[in-house]
């Protein structure tokens, strides 16, 4: 299992979409850190939208914000979308299908390299956010949501847990483009499509009269860290991310995982 | 282990496999059995289904009825250890483009459970590629390509081996190098089930046949049995076809077949000498006269013919 795990990895990195987005993570703050030094204002209605130049620990916060809407869904989608279906399109998947491993422990080895890879770019992008924004800002105290002051140490564990919990989401998502890799074979259609879904995940939750789902909707759950940022932590929407996301990975991967395990690979 | 395959399992035996898209039937109850040891050709056109039956003795796609079993073990029943000792490719081999060839093969043993490198320099060399190994396989040429595909299924020290049309698409020089490989795998002990459409390639290389049609199996059996029971004829090249038939009809050779100005016939030996005296006694010119076995690729094209 490690060996083909290892091999999904080494695939990853030997193609240009992989540095795509990982280099899109990248550049986001750093783009958002040199807008701000040369413009006044700022993001001044979202949360620690106001602190963005007091320390360098508001920005990664800002930026999470800011590309849960699609950057995030889509630099997810990119390689999870692509992760099977890249095999149909190169016709790989019968040279790998004929060696000595079941298809689940390739499936396996799938996602848990497309999981790595959506864990390393939000871990990415918090520590471009950081040094950039430190540098330029320092690297101070940080007022929590509920209005206190967080030590900076304090402060960067906090945004730790936060991009941890914030990849909960972000595993939903790549789950999904996990299942339409599969079942579509084709990468295109599955990028679109994962995107797609991510942004009906968020339509949903700005319709009126959805509040009593909205909780429960995959987007709401890029939230959940503001529960990290009170004083005392709010553990009620980090727990909720945790069952919540459970269900948004586990269908999309369970379903594929059938669909991977029967299918027929000719011509592909 | 209840379900312990039986002492000395035959490499490849398939039972009634049958697959069908929609209104197509691709394989249509398709019997095989290979035996250690065979160099088995399995021949038929394009369309006929060989890679469709070959797809699923390797587990790829789902038999819409029937079984294979690959030395005892259904690959859709035991999954990847139903290849226990099989290797080969159909269609094409395909490889990660944006890889070296040596990496594909790093990947491919590692998938094996791990290959030592100087086991990948030996196949890479078996297949003359050692050379280009480092280069990216986006690169190659289909003749590299198909080589690589050999090298990755030697890699696993098969004891069968499955070739999927292995020299299409390349130069003559390509094919007769992939002959001569073969030949020496063969030779080496090796189990080989070939498909091909080239007859040529299929008489010269395999002691046993299938030969399949729309999805039919309409032959099957040894190689040179098939050729013997259409052989024994003669073939005569004479300077006035029409005459010559009267004259070998007067010896008592009837069924006489004109092709432009052949003529075949089944005789022993002794009439058609007295045939030839009279034919010369008449004036009728002889360029040639000589024991005719049908080729292969006749005896194909009168079985898929009459099947039609
Ligand atoms: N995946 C598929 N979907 C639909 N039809 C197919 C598929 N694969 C093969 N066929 C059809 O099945 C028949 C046999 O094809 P194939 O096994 O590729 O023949 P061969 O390898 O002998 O040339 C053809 O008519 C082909 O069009
Ligand atoms: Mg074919």
């Amino acid at each position: 299992m490690t060996r083909v795990y290892k091999w999904e990895v080494l695939k990853l990195l030997a193609q240009k979409r992989t540095y795509l987005g990982l280099g899109a993570a990248m550049l986001v703050p750093l783009i958002f850190v040199v807008v701000l030094t040369f413009r006044s204002g700022g993001p001044n209605d979202i949360p620690l939208g106001r602190s963005i130049r007091d320390t360098g620990l508001a920005t990664p916060f800002v930026v999470l914000f800011f590309m849960s809407i699609w950057a995030f869904p889509l630099i997810t989608a990119l390689v999870s979308g692509d992760i099977v279906a890249a095999e149909s399109h190169n016709g790989t998947l019968k040279t790998i299908l004929t060696r000595s491993r079941d298809r689940g422990e390739i499936y396996a080895a799938k996602v848990l390299a497309a999981f790595t890879y959506t864990a390393l770019v939000i871990a990415a992008m918090g520590v471009v956010g950081v040094v950039a924004a430190s540098i330029e800002w320092g690297f101070n105290d940080l007022t929590s949501l509920s209005g206190t002051t967080v030590s900076a140490w304090h402060g960067l564990g906090l945004l730790a847990a936060s991009l941890a919990i914030y990849a909960w989401p972000m595993a939903g998502i790549a789950a999904f483009g996990l299942f339409l890799s599969t079942v579509t074979r084709n990468s295109a259609s599955a990028v679109v499509g994962t995107l797609l879904w991510a942004l009906l995940m968020q339509l949903l939750g700005v319709l009126p009269g959805t509040e009593s789902i909205r909780p429960y909707l995959l987007g709401e759950q890029f939230q959940a860290w503001h529960g990290f940022l009170r004083t005392p932590a709010d553990w009620t929407p980090v727990v909720r991310a945790l069952w919540v996301c459970a269900f948004y990975v586990g269908v999309p991967l369970a379903a594929g995982y059938l669909v991977f395990l029967r299918r027929d690979v000719a011509g592909e | 282990m209840s379900d312990a395959p039986p002492i000395e399992p035959m490499p490849i035996e398939a039972c009634g496999l049958v697959k069908r898209y929609g209104d197509i039937v691709a394989v249509d109850h398709v019997d095989l059995s290979v035996e250690r040891g065979d160099v088995f050709g399995y021949l038929g056109p394009n369309g006929a289904g060989k890679t469709t039956s070959l797809r699923m003795l390797l587990g790829l796609i789902r038999p819409t009825a029937g079984a294979a079993r690959l030395f005892g073990r259904d690959p859709i029943v035991d999954g990847a250890r139903a290849l226990d000792g099989v290797a080969g490719f159909v269609e094409g081999p395909r490889f990660y483009p944006y890889l070296s060839g040596r990496r594909n093969l790093r990947l491919l043993g590692d998938l094996d459970g791990g290959v030592p490198a100087a086991r990948i320099d030996e196949v890479l060399d078996v297949v003359e590629l050692r050379d280009r190994a480092k280069d990216r396989v986006g690169g190659y040429s289909h003749g590299m390509r198909q080589r690589l595909g050999i090298a990755g299924a030697l890699l696993r020290d098969p004891r069968l081996l499955l070739l999927d049309e292995p020299a299409t698409g390349l130069d003559p020089g390509g094919m007769r190098d992939m002959r001569e490989l073969i030949k020496r795998l063969a030779a080496d002990g090796i189990t080989i089930l070939l498909s091909s459409h080239i007859l040529a390639e299929v008489e010269e290389l395999c002691n046993r046949v299938a030969i399949i049609r729309t999805g039919r199996i309409i032959y099957e059996g040894r190689l040179d049995e098939l050729l013997q029971s259409a052989g024994g004829g003669y073939l005569l090249r004479a300077s006035d076809p029409e005459r010559a038939r009267a004259v070998l009809l007067a010896h008592g050779i009837d069924g006489v077949q004109v092709v432009e100005r052949e003529l075949r016939f089944q005789a022993d030996a002794a009439t058609v000498e007295a045939a030839s005296v009279a034919l010369g006694k008449a004036g009728i010119g002889i360029s040639l006269l000589a024991p005719h076995t049908a080729t292969l690729e006749e005896l194909f094209l009168g079985m898929t013919e009459q099947a039609a």
